[in-house]
């Protein structure tokens, strides 16, 4: 017990001022370094391990989409009968096609239709999305009105099936086309999150501050509610990156995708599933390309979303 | 095993009568964060006895909410009681089985949590979640008895229609409602003990008031002990009758409630019932006669308190020769509601509202939730179009402004938001965020915004190095006067707050508001100071209006307000100021 | 809730006119002999050419011709396959396959994928947790044709334990293996969405309030917990029929069920244009309508939705 004045009754306890010492009354903690929000997500992301494996996988599918020479020196069309589905070998690791043609070249040659579609696709319906969201969302009214109707009505056509029409009837397809097609029916989905997410971010007091600021309003929506409200739709292309990519070898393989000419991983695994019976390697190898791409960008999707959401980090 | 204890427990309870029914001894809590071990709690002790109540009193982090939902093993996250004892009622509730603890949770041990609005399943309805409590706890067996008892248990709870409520869902309840509820679902059982864990503090003060008399009552009647949390000293010391503060995770003092506040030991507990508000308002009160104002003298009121009354008396002086810097007549503001449909509601919001503010002087306008306070602060700051009425600032009419003039005007008059969290943009770093206004409005060049900037940091007294800062690195007192700081960039003549002080902690309540009266004689600003809380009004106030549902109800001198409130509804909300009744010892 | 259910059918007119339009449009109206685009590199002889131009009123402007198309589409009449079989015949006979087959996977995702997310919210961390979550993320990044082929490779080639595809009559059966395909990828998500749901509804206020009520831990986690987190899973449903549509179409190709799915597999692989549109309208109109059920599930869910104006 404290030296405590004679008047005070038994039960009134005080703590040693020593054991308790009172800081000043909300005091800047000037020791740490300043950190924006990007600061610590960039530091949530760097700790772990998954973004470093996804981020390197990434990486390395653009490179070899970007210089497919440096992964390989066979050719990726050049066909010997001989070879049909024949087993892997010294120099032709993968085996060969029905054709006859080396598996591993052409897995590496078709890695850039499918990313292409793929970061085609995204940039198309994230930007569409992006806008069309943010102005609905902004401005609201009519405009928010009129917009929104129109997205029910693409959102009410599966991305995949609403492709699946527009292909039958389209004869000269290139990874544009597949991108645009797949674009138009899927950005209701980015547009609505940004929708979302701008009228919340619009009814913040910062924005009223600007407001009464005298910041004019345009400005407002590209300097204020446009950067916090960016967050889940980034989240969403990175994601959907990877499901772009799954769709375009749905599409490929159902035979009204990228045209047989074109070498994709899709094609690849659509014109391998005859002979699935007997030499099931020609269409294991694309589809194991596949499905770590979208899974690279899948996992850095989760990466990102715990990374920008505090609340998720907090969770974790 | 279990009949044991049952035996044992009827037996204690006997021997205990008067005797402590909660008793904890060393608590340390800890918590697991990214950046390690954090101890939150650090060898707390208490000890409350049969019908008894006690309040632990903090700030926000002070460890007193762990503190109580340690008890029944409800810390978030990672917390974890690492030592100490938590008895009740002869059992050690650290070391209790879970199946024993889950007993005592709601039978023994009731709980009414903070926020009436998310404490809820917003997806059952309210019968049913009293009535799961009843079962759960075996205060009734059988449909029909479980049902009459949830309706007791509500009309018990202040709910008089609570037979008709009970499919209700409880988005179709007020919060005061709410809160009823909740009290009744955790005293359904009659429990030995209650934590209330803030109960009120996201209420009105009337509601507050009816509440925690009603809460008293039931208690009273029930012989149920108490355990209040509340950052409100007035509230602890109105509503218990031990007090225990807590700072830092440490009890720094505990013991009568009227003799800490009369006479408190420690420096925190000395500097916490210095800035109480609704305390130091009822001082000057008791104390001065309206006639003899002038006669205060600096040891009758603290020394701030004195200081800021002289300063009022020298504004009111000067004000004098601009009685109507601001000028605000039948203003009114009608919202068109959408009802679903083409029908639409009608919802005036503020409803013939007329004051003037002298220059350099603070009008409050107080009034509870609805009351259109906030509105008549987003007319006078021309966020929002006027309906019907004027306001005119310098004798120029603002409700017509566009363009040009429009953006000119902004320059004269600036906001400070109430929530310190959501009125920083958290992407914008402090320089930035303090800049904007001088880059809106194309003054200086770099070096000398950034000069003003610093200027400015010094001016709210924040460190010149905060400047590369976000504002998620900062308090809620910080980005306050962060606020303040970016409203003064563009040397306006007013300055609208809107509860810009509600949501802070009582000291750093009292810093920030010492800082705008600082900056008001230094600046000679004029404030229009919206809130709700009529305490903090008796410390910065010049003049007040009273609102109640979009009209004036009472429009007087601060002064005239507190000693001689004219209208049945201010006297309301004095009245219901937690501790305006409450009587200094010494 | 007769409020909601009614108003939540009227938005839907719009919607639906909207959306035959446009695929209607996207068909019919851009540049090119749609006829000729139709049936890709297998032309048709010149007086299939001319039923279709004629079906399809191609002579008439586009509003006309969409306007007749939706008539029929009303009257059952859906036109004629490429063999000659009317349409609406054919669907008859495939969308009960289809039905039997989606509703397999949808109970198989929604009861396993409900159960598994479940236990990984609330274990978050644990090794149950962190391997569910690896297997749902291998299983959405795998696409659904390819998981078709491996486990017909293997269950049906390779261990022949089943049959490597479904007869005529597609019994309920012969269905599970092609379920269980369709349902993979969709399971994964529910699996991801329950699980992230469970984990914030955990920390809720008012599932703290039900335990210091002293309610039993299974209680809250079964009544508080998994009630409220359902709410956006229920919403993913609706949103999922989707896909499990277009999984049908793969699935059936893989397994050569004759459902509505299969029907739009081989039309496509023939090129008959005319048939894939048909069908693929009446998926979309289902899609709608299934919609709509989810969204009266979700209403009856939150009473918040239900009572909302």
């Amino acid at each position: 017990m404290p030296s405590s004045p004679s008047q005070l009754s038994a039960d009134h306890f005080v703590a040693d001022l020593e054991e308790t010492p009172i800081r000043a009354v909300d005091a800047v903690d000037e020791s740490e370094k300043p950190r924006s929000s990007w600061t610590d997500a960039w530091e949530s992301m760097r700790s772990r391990p998954l973004f470093w494996i996804s981020g390197v996988l990434i990486l390395l599918i653009i490179a070899v989409a970007i210089f497919p020479g440096v992964f390989n020196h066979v050719s990726a069309t050049s066909a010997n009968l001989n070879n049909s589905n024949g087993s892997p070998r010294a120099g032709h690791i993968m085996g060969f096609t029905y054709q006859g043609q080396d598996v591993y070249a052409r897995l590496i040659v078709g890695a850039r239709a499918s990313l292409t579609v793929g970061i085609l696709a995204t940039l198309i319906c994230t930007v569409i999305g992006i806008i069309i969201g943010a102005l609905a969302g902004y401005y609201g009214g009519w405009l928010d009105a009129v917009v929104s109707r129109i997205g029910d009505i693409f959102f009410s056509i599966p991305t995949v099936l609403g492709a699946i029409v527009i292909m039958t009837t389209i004869p000269n397809r290139t990874p544009l086309t597949v991108a645009v097609i797949l674009a138009i029916f899927a950005w209701p989905q980015v547009a609505r999150q940004m929708r979302g997410a701008v009228i919340s971010a619009a009814a913040t007091d910062y924005v009223m501050a600007s407001t009464a600021l005298g910041v004019s309003r345009f400005r407002i929506l590209i300097r204020h509610v446009v950067p916090n409200a960016i967050n889940p739709v980034i989240v969403i292309a990175t994601v959907s990156l990877g499901t772009f990519i799954v769709a375009e070898s749905t599409l490929s393989f159902l035979g009204i995708g990228l045209p047989g000419t074109t070498i994709s991983w899709g094609n690849d695994i659509s014109s391998a599933q005859t002979y699935l019976r007997t030499a099931p390697l020609p269409l294991l190898w694309p589809a194991v390309a596949l499905s770590i791409t979208v899974l690279s960008f899948l996992m850095m999707g989760d990466v990102v979303r715990d990374a920008l959401d505090p609340k998720a980090r907090a969770r974790r | 095993m279990t009949t044991t204890t049952e035996t044992s427990t009827t037996t204690n309870f006997e021997a205990q009568k008067g005797k402590p029914l909660l008793e904890i001894k060393g608590l340390n809590i800890g918590f697991k964060t990214q950046n390690g071990y954090v101890e939150a709690v650090r060898g707390v002790d208490l000890s409350l006895g049969q019908g008894e109540t006690l309040a632990i009193v903090g700030e926000s982090g002070s460890g007193k909410s762990t503190t109580a939902t340690s008890i029944i093993d409800l810390l978030p996250g990672t917390g974890k009681v690492t030592s100490g004892e938590i008895w009740f009622d002869g059992k050690n509730l650290v070391t209790l089985p879970k199946a024993e603890l889950s007993d005592i949770r709601g039978r023994e041990i009731g709980y009414v949590p903070q926020d009436p609005m998310s404490n809820l399943d917003p997806v059952l309805s309210i019968g049913w979640q009293v009535e799961e409590t009843i079962r759960a706890n075996r205060v009734a067996t059988g449909r029909k008895e479980v049902r009459a008892h949830a309706i007791q248990v509500l009309k018990d709870a202040g709910l008089s229609d609570a037979d008709k409520r009970l499919k209700q869902y409880p988005h179709q309840f007020s919060g005061g409602m709410r809160q009823r509820v909740l009290i009744g679902i955790g005293l359904s059982s009659r429990p030995k003990l209650l934590i209330a864990d803030e109960p009120t503090s996201a209420l009105d003060v009337t509601v507050q008031r009816r509440i925690l008399d009603h809460l008293e009552t039931l208690t009273r009647d029930y012989g149920t002990s108490v355990l209040f949390i509340t950052h409100d000293l007035g509230l602890a010391a109105e509503r218990a009758e031990k007090l225990v503060v807590m700072y830092k995770g440490r009890v720094v003092e505990s013991g009568p409630s009227q003799e800490i506040l009369a006479n408190p030991q420690h420096p925190y507990t000395q500097r916490l019932v210095a800035a109480a508000p609704s305390l130091a308002s009822r001082r000057i009160q008791s104390q001065i006669s309206p006639s003899v104002t002038h006669g205060v003298t600096v040891s009758d009121v603290g020394s701030d308190d004195a200081l800021r009354i002289e300063q009022a008396h020298e504004r009111e002086a000067a004000a004098s020769k601009a009685k109507d810097f601001i000028k605000v007549e039948n203003l009114t503001k009608v919202y068109n509601i959408r009802q679903g449909g083409f029908k639409s509601l009608e919802l005036k919001a503020v409803d013939d509202v007329s004051f003037e503010i002298p220059r350099g002087t603070t009008m409050a306008l107080v009034g509870e939730s609805g009351s259109g306070k906030s509105t008549v602060a987003k007319l006078v700051l021309q966020l929002e179009s006027i309906t019907s009425g004027t306001v005119a600032v310098d004798g120029q009419s603002i409700g017509a402004l566009k363009g040009r003039e429009l953006f000119d005007f902004r320059r004269r008059v600036q906001p400070v938001f109430q929530d310190p969290y959501g009125s920083l943009d958290p992407m914008y770093s402090v320089g930035n965020t303090i800049a904007e206004p001088l880059t809106t409005h194309n003054i200086g060049d770099r070096a000398s915004r950034q000069a003003r900037v610093r200027e400015l940091l010094e001016q709210v007294s924040l460190p010149v190095s905060t400047i590369n800062r976000y504002p998620n690195e900062l308090s809620g007192g910080q980005r306050q006067r962060i606020a303040v700081a970016r409203a003064l960039a563009l040397k306006p003549d007013v300055i609208v707050l809107d509860e810009a002080v509600s949501a802070l902690d009582v000291l750093v309540q009292g810093q920030i508001l010492n800082l705008l009266t600082d900056l008001q004689s230094e600046l000679g600003l004029t404030y229009l100071f919206i809130t709700h809380d009529l305490a903090v009004v008796r410390l910065v106030a010049d003049n007040v209006c009273v609102m109640q549902k979009g009209k004036v109800v009472e429009r007087a001198t601060t002064d005239e307000v507190f000693s001689n409130p004219e209208q049945a509804y201010t006297r309301d909300l004095l009245e219901a100021i937690p501790g305006a009744n409450f009587q200094f010892g010494a | 809730m007769v409020w909601y259910a009614s108003r939540r059918l009227l938005q839907l007119i719009p919607v639906f006119f909207g959306a035959t339009l446009l695929i209607y449009f996207m068909v019919f109206a851009l540049p090119g002999d749609p006829v000729a685009a139709l049936y890709g590199d297998k032309q048709p002889s010149p007086e299939v050419i001319a039923q279709v131009r004629a079906q399809f009123n191609l002579d008439k402007p586009f509003i006309v011709q969409y306007l007749i198309w939706i008539g029929h589409l009303f009257q059952g009449n859906l036109g004629t396959t490429f063999s000659g079989i009317p349409v609406i015949d054919q669907l008859k006979q495939a969308f009960p396959i289809t039905f039997r087959l989606s509703m397999l996977a949808l109970l198989f995702e929604a009861v396993a994928g409900i159960l598994v997310g479940l236990v990984s919210g609330l274990r978050r961390g644990k090794i149950f947790d962190n391997s569910a979550l690896v297997v749902s993320l291998l299983l959405i990044s795998v696409p659904t044709f390819v998981i078709g082929f491996l486990l017909q490779y293997f269950f049906g080639v390779k261990w022949g334990l089943f049959s490597t595809t479904v007869s005529a009559a597609a019994p309920w059966h012969e269905l599970v293996l092609p379920a269980i395909v369709l349902a993979t990828v969709s399971f994964a998500y529910i699996v991801r969405l329950t699980r992230s749901s469970v984990a914030e509804t955990m920390n809720a206020d008012f599932v703290r309030t039900a335990t210091a009520k002293g309610l039993p831990r299974r209680r809250v986690i079964y009544v508080h917990i998994l009630r409220n987190s359902l709410v956006p899973v229920v919403t993913y449903l609706g949103v999922d029929i989707g896909s499990l549509m277009v999984g049908a179409i793969v699935t059936e190709g893989i397994f050569n069920i004759q459902g509505v799915g299969g029907t739009v597999y081989k039309a496509i692989q023939l090129g008959q244009g005319p048939t894939v549109v048909a069908f693929v309208a009446i998926m979309v109109i289902i899609f709608m309508l299934a919609n709509l059920l989810v969204d009266l599930l979700y209403a009856l869910l939150d009473p918040r939705i239900r009572y909302a104006k």
